[in-house]
């Protein structure tokens, strides 16, 4: 043992020395094995801590606690109902949000005009904790989905219309110029350069206002919900079922990772022509 | 001597000042291009080559003087005078042939015209095979080569070239210098052409602008009578080196009188 003990250690070293260089790329194979010894490891210390009775689970229920009751909600067909409700409340305030915010984004990165016009509102709205602005949304549109469609629909507006207009500020000059040279006129350098050109850009924003939609679902499910995920966890808060606010927490993750990965796989297909691809 | 293809009257060119004083990019520039000639600009950086071009093209106004393409004054930008830049500006979402096709697609040219005169400008260029490409697949060689393409199959009275080769590496370089040169025999479209490399001034033109350090003017006029079809042999030969000598005496006046 005494003299293996420095060989070890000397690997060890030099393995250091190998893939701990910043920026360096490491081989695919010891990647995906320290990503799947990251996961178990955290599922092995959570197994410990639940399994051997460290943590109560009042606080921390087990894995299969959490799958249990996973699979009860399910059968009793309240995790769908859950599900859908807040799936239908994201899409609907992000659709919206997207919708408006992108032409404007577009209109704001291009013309100075309009930035001059829209950026001051918009710099001051965002800063604006959308939970603070919920007793004002109640007093307009009520508490009903329409409410819930609003919190995630001001979430996400704000914010897209800056990234959009970054996007479309950064398009290069010399793109529209080459296209003025080619004889294009300024309506079509608009519609057949500028717009495709912030394509990639806006697909990708558009990807990453989606999963901020889905962080603020709690908050728009806050008041007087009587479905949605949002609402299962602050309901379960009420009795202390924890397992159940685990597993509100676990459908929002994937539901929130599959849109995402969703959104990847829609990039890839609408826009193969894209450097991001 | 037939009437000038492009004159250049009088061209003055100042910046607004952002702060402190207006800048004179340019200042009183004449010049004249022939029909079918190749008119190469060199000067010491920041002298307003690109500017010029610009200007030519119709990007930007000047502030007095005027441009006149065969005898009509030029108010604005126009597929006449195509431009290829520096950086690339190839469409990403368009295939080579889609930015071939894009000028004959504002204009409303059929289909199958636009695929006819599309075909034989990618031939042209040596691209035959790469039709379907998109922009991120190719080299930067062949991303000029294609912006080549894309402006001659506008048919153009001139071709506005503004450093076109100054990314890609040396060897790179020279091969497109040559595939220019081969272009323009087929084409014989004028060519404004401007460049800070001098033997690229040289070997591509019939003549040679020197433009004095900001603000800019034609400090000479240099013809280069040497034979076509060129090769790049003749750039080691001593007609090429006795010009060469010339200009660069004439660049570093300009260079030592800006530090």
């Amino acid at each position: 043992m005494q003299g293996r003990r420095p060989g070890a250690r000397g690997r060890f070293l030099r393995a250091m020395g190998e893939y701990l260089k910043p920026q360096e790329a490491i081989p695919g194979s010891l990647y995906r094995t320290i990503m799947l010894a990251g996961g178990l490891g955290a599922l092995v210390v959570w197994g410990v801590l639940t399994y051997g009775g460290f943590v109560s689970s009042l606080f921390l229920p087990s894995p299969t606690d959490i799958v249990r009751t996973g699979i009860e909600l399910y059968r009793d067909g309240s995790l769908i109902v859950h599900a859908k409700a807040s799936t239908f409340v994201i899409f609907s305030g992000w659709a919206m949000a997207a919708a408006l915010a992108v032409p404007l984004g577009i209109l704001m990165g291009s013309f100075k005009v309009v930035e001059a016009l829209i950026e001051p509102v918009v710099d001051f709205v965002r800063y604006l904790p959308v939970s603070a602005l919920i007793p004002l949304l109640i007093l307009y549109i009520g508490i009903g989905t329409a409410e819930k469609i609003a919190v995630i629909f001001i979430g996400t507006f704000f914010q897209l219309i800056l990234l959009v207009a970054d996007v479309s500020a950064h398009v290069s000059k010399d793109l529209l110029d080459a296209a003025y040279t080619l004889g294009a006129s300024r309506a079509h350098v608009i519609t057949r350069v500028l717009v495709p050109a912030t394509l990639p850009g806006v697909m990708d924003n558009l990807r990453i206002t989606m999963g901020w939609a889905w962080t603020y679902l709690v908050v728009a499910e806050l008041v007087a919900a009587d479905r949605g995920l949002g609402y299962l966890i602050l309901d379960s808060m009420r009795g202390l079922f924890t397992d159940r606010i685990f597993v509100g927490l676990m459908v929002i993750g994937l539901l929130g990772f599959a849109t995402d990965q969703f959104f990847k796989w829609l990039h890839r297909i609408l826009l193969p022509w894209s450097p991001k691809v | 001597m037939a009437a000038p293809k492009l004159v250049l009257r009088d061209i003055t060119m100042i910046y607004p000042a952002r702060r402190g004083q207006a800048i004179t990019a340019i200042d009183r520039l004449s010049l004249q291009v022939q029909e079918r000639e190749i008119v190469s600009i060199v000067g010491p950086s920041g002298c307003g080559k690109s500017t010029l071009l610009r200007l030519v093209a119709g990007l930007i106004r000047p502030t007095s003087g005027e441009i006149l393409l065969d005898g009509r004054r030029v108010e604005g930008p126009g597929a006449d005078r195509g431009m290829v830049f520096q950086s690339y500006t190839l469409f990403p979402w368009l295939t080579v042939q889609g930015n071939v096709e894009f000028g004959l697609r504002i204009r409303g040219v059929g289909a199958e015209e636009r695929r006819e005169i599309a075909r034989r400008y990618i031939e042209l260029v040596g691209l035959v095979g790469f039709e379907h490409a998109y922009p991120k697949e190719l080299s930067g060689g062949m991303m000029q080569r294609v912006a080549i393409a894309r402006v001659l199959a506008n048919d153009p009275e001139v071709l506005l070239m503004d450093e076109p080769f100054g990314a890609l590496d040396a060897q790179t370089r020279s091969l497109m210098q040559e595939l220019l040169l081969q272009v323009w025999e087929k084409t014989r479209k004028t060519i404004l052409f401007v460049t800070h490399d001098i033997d690229e001034a040289i070997f591509l033109g019939d003549r040679v602008y020197v433009m004095t350090a900001r603000p800019g003017r034609i400090k000479e006029e240099i013809p280069v009578s040497l034979p076509r079809p060129r090769t790049l042999e003749v750039t080691t030969a001593e007609p090429f080196m006795a010009i060469k000598r010339r200009v660069l005496s004439l660049i570093r006046e300009e260079i030592g009188k800006q530090s």
